[in-house]
C-alpha cells in the first residue's frame, strides 16, 4: 500500500477559507525549511508557516487559518495557485490540515498534477465565479460550497450558482475509486518493456 | 498534419501508449534525483516491495541542503544530514549512482547533468524540482516533476503526463553589452507574467538565441518555470555539438557520428503550429532587477517601480502586500537603493561563465563595506575550474572568498539564509516571500549585476561597471 491511502472523493460539500491573493506560490503553502523530513506527514503543522505565525512563533491572528470565523476543507485562492517550486510537500501540507479542495481561476501545472495524485481536487473556475464566491465568503462565511465531481459541478449554496468544472477523465476515474497511478502503470509493464526494445533497435 | 514541432517530435517518440481521455504514458530516458524530493518515493517502492525499474537511468546528487562551508565535516543540521544519509543509502539499496557531498562529481543536479554529458539531445528528463527545464538548453524535453512522480519514474521508467501546449518564443536582434541571458529571461518574465505560459512548453528561437552560449541557454530555460511553462527548449545546433564534443566526462562508448547525425535532426519542420507565438525584440532589453515578490515583477534597471494606477484593480491588493513585504512604495527608483547581501550561484546561474563574468567585474575593485556576498559554485567541477582559472584569487583580493557547491541560499534550506528584513542582490531564480529566508528581501538580477551591487553597497547599473 502507499503512504497515503487514497481516499475517494466523491462530494464535498463545506464552508471555505478564503484567501483572495494571486499567485500564491509553494514556497507560501510550505516554505524549504520544513522539507527535511523523510514522510509524508506532519506538513500541515507549517501550512502557510510564515503568514500563520509571526517571528515569535505566535500566530498572527490577521491571517485567515486563524480567524475563528473561517473553517471547512475547502479552500478557495486567487489565480494562479501553486507556483513556484515542484515540492509535493505543498500538497501534503494541505491534505494534512484538513483541506480536500482547492478553488481557483488557475494552477500551476505541477502543482495541479500532485494535488490530483494525491486525491486533494483543484477545481478550476471562471475569474468572475472566483471573485464573487471569494466575496461571498467574507461577507458570509457560513456560506456552503458543494463540489459533485461525479457530474463536475461546484455549486455555491444555497444562491446556487453553479459551474460545470473540467478534469481529465482518467484523473475523474482516479479520484472517484481512489485508484494510483503507480498501480496502472505496473499493470502496463509488458508494454513498457516491448517500448524499450523498440527503441534499443 | 506532418508538420512537427521539435517538442511534438521528442514527445510522440517517447509515448509508450495514450489513454483515452487522459495523459500519456510517456518513457523518461533520464531521472535526476536529490535528498528533498526522493525519499517519500523510496519508502513507497518498499511498501509496494518493487525494485528500481531501470537503475542506470537515474542519477543521484546531494544539493538543496547541504553547506557550502567545511563540507569535510559531518552535516550539522540533523533533518538536513538524515535525508542526505537517507539518500546515499537508497542508492545503494537500488543500484543508482550517487555523487554524494566531496565526490568530485557533486554539485547542483541541473548543473551537473549537463556537465557530465547526462543531459543530451532529443532525451525526456524529469526531476523533482521545477528548474529541471534547464535542460531544455539542449534540445530536450525536461521538466519538473512531484515525488508521486518520482516515484513512478522509479517504478516503470514512465510517467503519465498531458501533453502541454506549444508556445514559441523568438528573440531577434542582439544583446547590448552589459545585458545578459538572465536579463533577456527576466524580461520576457516580465512580459509574459509569472503565470503567463501554464499549460505550455516554450521554444525559444531567433538570432539572440542562437548567439547565446550553453550556459546562457541554461539560464533562458531554466527560468520558463518562472512564467508558469511547463519547461522550455532550445533547437541543437553546432554550438550545442561542440559543447557536447568537448566535455571531458562525455561516455566514451558513445558513437559520435552517429549521435550527431540524429542530433542534427532534432529541430521543428519549416511551417510546424504552435499554439500560440511571441516575438520580442532583443535590442531593446535593459539589464533587469525584481521589485515584488515574483520574477514577473520585475523592471529595467533604470525605470521606476508601477504606481497602483499601472496595476489592474483586482491586482492591487497581491500588488501592495508585495511592495510591503520589500518595504518599497509605488513609483520610487531602485537605483542608488541600499542593500545588505549578494548571492551568486545557483542552478541558474552558478556556472563558470556566471563566476567569470562576476570576476572580471570586480576585479581590481573592492567590495564595499556594507555587503555580506555569497558566492557558490554550482558545482565541484565549476569550483575546480574557477581555481584553475585563478578566479579565487581575484576574488580574494577584491574581499570576496569562493564557497563549496550547492544550492545555498537560492532556497536557504541549509545555513546559507538572509536575515529578515535585509535586502539581497541574488543571481537566483525566485523571490518570493521568505525565498531566501524567513523576511528577506530578495532582488533577482544578473550575475553583472549582482557584482556591480557588491563593489558599490547600492542598487547599481552594471553598464556604468563593465
Amino acid at each position: 500500500m502507499p503512504e497515503m491511502p487514497k481516499e475517494k472523493l466523491k462530494i464535498l460539500e463545506s464552508t471555505c477559507v478564503p484567501l483572495p491573493f494571486e499567485n500564491i506560490d509553494t514556497d507560501q503553502i510550505i516554505p524549504a525549511r520544513f522539507l527535511s523530513a523523510t514522510s509524508r506527514e506532519g506538513f500541515g503543522e507549517n501550512l502557510f508557516h510564515d503568514w500563520r505565525y509571526d517571528k515569535n512563533g505566535k500566530k498572527n491572528t490577521d491571517f485567515v487559518l486563524n480567524n475563528r470565523k473561517y473553517s471547512g476543507n475547502i479552500l478557495v485562492a486567487g489565480k494562479n495557485f501553486g507556483s513556484g517550486s515542484s515540492r509535493e510537500h505543498a500538497v501534503w501540507a494541505i491534505y494534512d490540515y484538513g483541506f480536500r479542495a482547492v478553488v481557483s481561476s488557475f494552477f500551476a501545472d505541477i502543482f495541479k498534477n500532485n494535488a490530483l495524485n494525491n486525491g486533494f481536487l483543484p477545481v478550476v473556475v471562471p475569474e468572475k465565479f472566483l471573485n464573487n464566491l471569494l466575496d461571498l465568503i467574507q461577507r458570509k462565511p457560513e456560506s456552503l460550497v458543494r463540489i459533485d465531481l461525479e457530474k463536475q459541478l461546484i455549486t455555491v449554496l444555497p444562491a446556487e450558482e453553479s459551474f460545470i468544472f473540467e478534469i481529465n477523465s482518467y484523473k475523474k476515474e482516479c479520484l472517484l475509486k481512489g485508484l494510483d497511478d503507480i498501480d496502472y502503470l505496473l499493470s502496463i509493464k509488458d508494454l513498457i518493456t516491448s517500448f524499450e526494445t523498440r527503441k534499443k533497435q | 498534419m506532418g508538420q512537427k514541432t521539435l517538442f511534438d517530435k521528442i514527445w510522440d517518440s517517447h509515448i509508450v501508449k495514450t489513454i483515452e481521455g487522459g495523459p500519456d504514458v510517456l518513457y523518461i530516458d533520464q531521472h535526476y534525483i536529490h535528498e528533498v524530493t526522493s525519499p517519500q518515493a523510496f519508502n513507497g517502492l518498499k511498501e509496494r516491495g518493487i525494485p528500481v525499474s531501470r537503475p542506470e537511468r537515474t542519477l543521484a546528487t546531494a544539493d538543496h541542503n547541504i553547506p557550502t562551508i567545511n563540507q569535510d565535516l559531518p552535516i550539522r543540521e540533523e533533518l538536513s544530514r538524515i535525508q542526505v544519509e537517507k539518500l546515499a543509502e537508497n542508492c545503494k539499496n537500488y543500484g543508482i549512482e550517487f555523487f554524494g557531498l566531496n565526490h568530485p562529481k557533486n554539485g547542483i543536479v541541473h548543473v551537473i547533468g549537463p556537465e557530465l554529458g547526462y543531459t543530451r539531445p532529443g532525451m525526456t528528463i524529469v526531476c523533482g524540482d521545477s528548474h529541471t527545464s534547464t535542460h531544455g538548453a539542449f534540445g530536450a524535453i525536461a521538466f519538473g516533476i512531484g515525488t508521486s512522480e518520482v516515484e513512478m519514474v522509479l517504478a516503470t521508467q514512465c510517467i503519465l503526463q498531458p501533453k502541454p501546449k506549444k508556445m514559441k518564443i523568438t528573440v531577434n536582434g542582439k544583446l547590448q553589452k552589459g545585458v545578459t541571458s538572465k536579463d533577456l529571461i527576466m524580461y520576457l518574465i516580465s512580459q509574459i507574467s509569472t503565470g503567463g505560459a501554464t499549460g505550455y512548453f516554450v521554444e525559444y528561437a531567433g538570432q539572440v538565441i542562437k548567439d547565446l552560449s550553453m550556459e546562457g541557454r541554461m539560464t533562458i530555460c531554466n527560468m520558463s518555470i518562472e512564467m508558469g511553462a511547463r519547461g522550455g527548449l532550445i533547437e541543437p545546433d553546432e554550438t550545442t555539438f561542440r559543447y557536447l564534443k568537448k566535455l571531458p566526462s562525455f561516455p566514451k562508448s558513445f558513437d559520435w557520428n552517429s549521435l550527431l547525425m540524429k542530433w542534427k535532426e532534432m529541430k521543428s519542420d519549416p511551417g510546424a503550429e504552435f499554439d500560440r507565438e511571441m516575438e520580442f525584440n532583443g535590442d531593446l532589453i535593459r539589464p533587469m532587477i525584481t521589485f515584488g515578490t515574483n520574477p514577473g515583477m520585475c523592471i529595467s534597471i533604470d525605470n521606476s517601480i508601477p504606481t497602483n494606477d499601472d496595476v489592474a484593480s483586482e491586482d492591487s491588493a497581491s500588488f501592495l502586500k508585495s511592495l510591503d513585504y520589500m518595504g518599497f512604495v509605488p513609483g520610487m527608483k531602485l537605483l542608488g537603493q541600499s542593500v545588505d547581501y549578494v548571492f551568486l550561484g545557483s542552478c541558474t546561474n552558478g556556472r563558470i561563465e556566471d563566476l567569470r563574468a562576476f570576476a572580471q567585474m570586480v576585479k581590481g575593485r573592492k567590495k564595499a563595506s556594507n555587503i555580506t556576498a555569497l558566492i557558490v559554485p554550482g558545482s565541484k567541477d565549476v569550483e575546480k575550474q574557477a581555481i584553475d582559472e585563478g578566479l579565487d584569487r581575484i576574488l580574494e583580493k577584491a574581499g570576496f572568498k569562493l564557497r563549496q557547491p550547492g544550492c545555498s541560499s537560492c532556497l536557504a534550506m541549509n545555513e546559507d539564509k538572509i536575515p529578515a528584513g535585509k535586502y539581497v542582490v541574488s543571481t537566483s531564480n525566485r523571490n518570493f516571500e521568505g525565498r531566501q529566508g524567513p523576511g528577506a528581501r530578495t532582488l533577482l538580477a544578473s550575475p553583472l549585476t549582482a557584482a556591480a551591487a557588491a563593489i558599490t553597497g547600492r542598487i547599481s547599473d552594471p553598464r556604468e561597471y563593465i
